[in-house]
């Protein structure tokens, strides 16, 4: 046995060390995708000439964002050990209603894009309370969510896409140069909303339940914690967060278009899952999923660099997320 | 309440009901708790054990009878009220939040806020004194864990049960639950747990100890209190009654009447 287990132990000098704040195995956790981005990387600089250029990966992080905003909802409810199966329809209906009120009915575009997300975060209040009040589990609500959100997408767009935006819409697609580079004010938005999850996540209480009530729901609820309001919470914002990606993906792109969504659903679940936080809920690091969505950016377009169909990236992303699963499930066998 | 001398009764119950349709699990139940003291509670799977661990930290509500916590009649609507009134509850299962440091799970639901604008505004924590007081709180019970801010998941399972222990003698004030703290562990994590519950007593905490362990019962316990058939079966003393007769009682195969007069606690 542990010899700091006996209780005899503190009695001479105190053994409590207090340096540090950070949990043990986190360092673990935002290595592992940082070394799987590396490795990915220099992959794609052997095997094409124009991927390590300034242009290219100013490309790779435009086209991360949309994931990129999507995994940060997702990453949330994964911590909550559920799962948001419904998160890229639910930005495919955000983007055409916020695109369609703006260009055909005459709505002001800041309020379309208001209610664009407040559709999409009223999704997540769905899955909240069918999660919370039904107790149902979240693989099943958002299974059936996601085939509502499909439905209602094509319904309400007549499946046509919607072109001739306002400039409020596709703000967000601008660039502006940094030392020649170019950045998207998407990436940004993008990069400080990671900065507004993180900093929740680990400086306040609320951030803190999110992980209580992914680790032992019932431990949480029985010292005081009002557990099915976090993961109300959870749902809704990861909801809202969804309407702010498909502001992104309708920026970038510069139309509502009734079919996006597709790959991102997936792709948000791996960059998740990439990025060493747990299915199991109650552990992992928001940024890392930041880096899980560069992974799969950096392969879908490393891929289509080599000239790879897309429906082999398709399949390798389907690879990774099952390989990222497998790690987790071995680290954690490991630590029990 | 005979004598002068007797004890101050921190916690006490009086002829609790609790149905589950046609179930009756409590059946007129009594309890005393008294000051400072470990009180054992035994009893065969549906003598209504966990359902008076369950009113008395206010996980279900009696049907019938009454609470009284320093001698005023009390209600609980919830854990979390008990919590309020200085009744903390460790339950059976282990850990708290596996995945969480120490410090962490110490101060889970009662976070400390940073002082200032930083506190009010931005609502962030305040790690450094959770920690300080997480470290001072565990040296003051002699729990020897090196580190804070290790998740609780890489402790022994003494270990965790002594954070857990802990954490409930930090927030009491009046009483401590333990559902069966030293269940699935082994002699020396067992003993060292018993140890900590001393200790806990020793600071003047009424304890409440639920389990199944006789010898561990025998090892600390001040009084026994034996559930029987939804009621107060007897009180018994552990200095006088012999452990085979106390599972005798336990059982009904032994009636407390039929026992010498100082085997019983009053």
């Amino acid at each position: 046995m542990n010899k700091s287990a006996l209780p005899e132990a503190a009695s001479g000098a105190p053994v409590a060390k207090t340096k540090g704040h950070m949990p043990a195995g986190l360092s673990v956790a935002v290595l592992g995708p940082v070394i799987a981005l590396l490795v990915a990387c220099i992959f794609f600089t052997t095997q094409s000439d124009r991927f390590l250029t300034g242009g290219n990966l100013s490309l790779i992080v435009q086209q991360v964002a949309v994931v990129g905003v999507i995994a940060i909802g997702q990453t949330l409810v994964i911590l909550t050990a559920g799962i948001d199966l419904s998160c890229g329809m639910v930005m495919a209906l955000a983007s055409m209603v916020m695109t369609k009120l703006a260009s055909e009915s005459g709505v002001p575009p800041a309020l379309a894009v208001l209610i664009g997300i407040g559709v999409a975060a009223g999704f997540g209040l769905v899955n909240g309370l069918l999660v919370t009040k039904v107790r149902l589990p979240s693989f099943i609500v958002t299974l059936g969510t996601l085939n509502i959100a499909f439905a209602a997408t094509q319904l309400y767009s007549n499946s046509q896409t919607i072109t001739d935006l306002p400039p409020l819409l596709t703000g967000l697609g601008e660039t502006f140069h940094v030392g020649g580079t170019a950045v998207a004010w998407g990436t940004v938005l993008m990069l400080a909303l990671y900065g507004l999850a993180w900093f929740l996540l680990r400086e306040t209480a609320s951030g803190r339940h999110v992980y209580a009530v992914g680790n032992n729901p019932e431990a949480t609820r029985l010292v005081g914690i009002a557990t099915q309001r976090v993961l109300l919470g959870v749902y809704v914002i990861a909801g809202a967060l969804y309407g702010v990606a498909a502001l992104l993906s309708v920026a970038r792109t510069g139309v509502g278009d009734p079919n996006a969504g597709q790959t991102e659903n997936l792709d948000a679940i791996t960059a998740v899952v990439l990025g060493g936080t747990s299915l199991f809920g109650g552990r992992g690091v928001v940024l890392g999923s930041l880096v899980g969505a560069l992974v799969v950016g950096v392969f879908r377009n490393g891929l289509t660099l080599m000239g790879v169909s897309s429906i082999y990236q398709v399949l390798v992303t389907g690879v990774l997320v099952i390989l990222a699963v497998t790690a987790d499930q071995l680290s954690r066998k490991a630590t029990r | 309440m005979n004598a002068v001398a007797s004890p101050k009764l921190v916690m006490q119950a009086k002829g609790l009901v609790k149905r589950y349709g046609s179930v009756t699990a409590l059946d007129g139940a009594d309890f005393e708790l008294r000051e400072g003291e470990i009180l054992a509670v035994i009893g065969d799977n549906g003598a209504g054990k966990s359902s008076l661990i369950k009113a008395l930290s206010g996980a279900t509500i009696p049907d019938e009878g009454e609470i009284l916590l320093d001698g005023r009649p009390t209600k609980f609507s919830g854990p979390i009220e008990a919590r309020r009134a200085g009744i903390e509850t460790v339950y059976q299962d282990l850990a708290v939040a596996p995945a969480m440091t120490i410090a962490e799970n110490l101060f889970l639901g009662r976070e400390l806020r940073r002082p200032g604008w930083r506190g009010k505004m931005l609502r962030m924590l305040d790690k450094r004194r959770m920690l300080e007081e997480s470290v001072a709180r565990l040296n003051e019970l002699k729990v020897g864990i090196r580190s804070m801010t290790q998740p609780l998941e890489t402790l022994s399972g003494g270990q965790r049960q002594c954070v857990a222990v802990a954490r409930a003698a930090a927030f009491a004030s009046h009483v401590v639950i333990l559902d069966e703290p030293t269940a699935a562990l082994g002699v020396k994590e067992g003993g060292m747990v018993l140890e900590l519950i001393r200790r806990v007593r020793d600071r003047g905490l009424a304890v409440v100890l639920i389990s199944h362990n006789m010898p561990h019962v025998f090892e600390v316990a001040d009084r026994i209190h034996v559930a029987r058939l939804g009621k107060r079966g007897a009180v018994l003393n552990p200095k006088v009654v012999s452990m085979s007769d106390t599972v005798a009682v336990m059982t009904g195969a032994l009636k407390p009447e039929s026992l010498p007069p100082e085997a019983l606690a009053h």
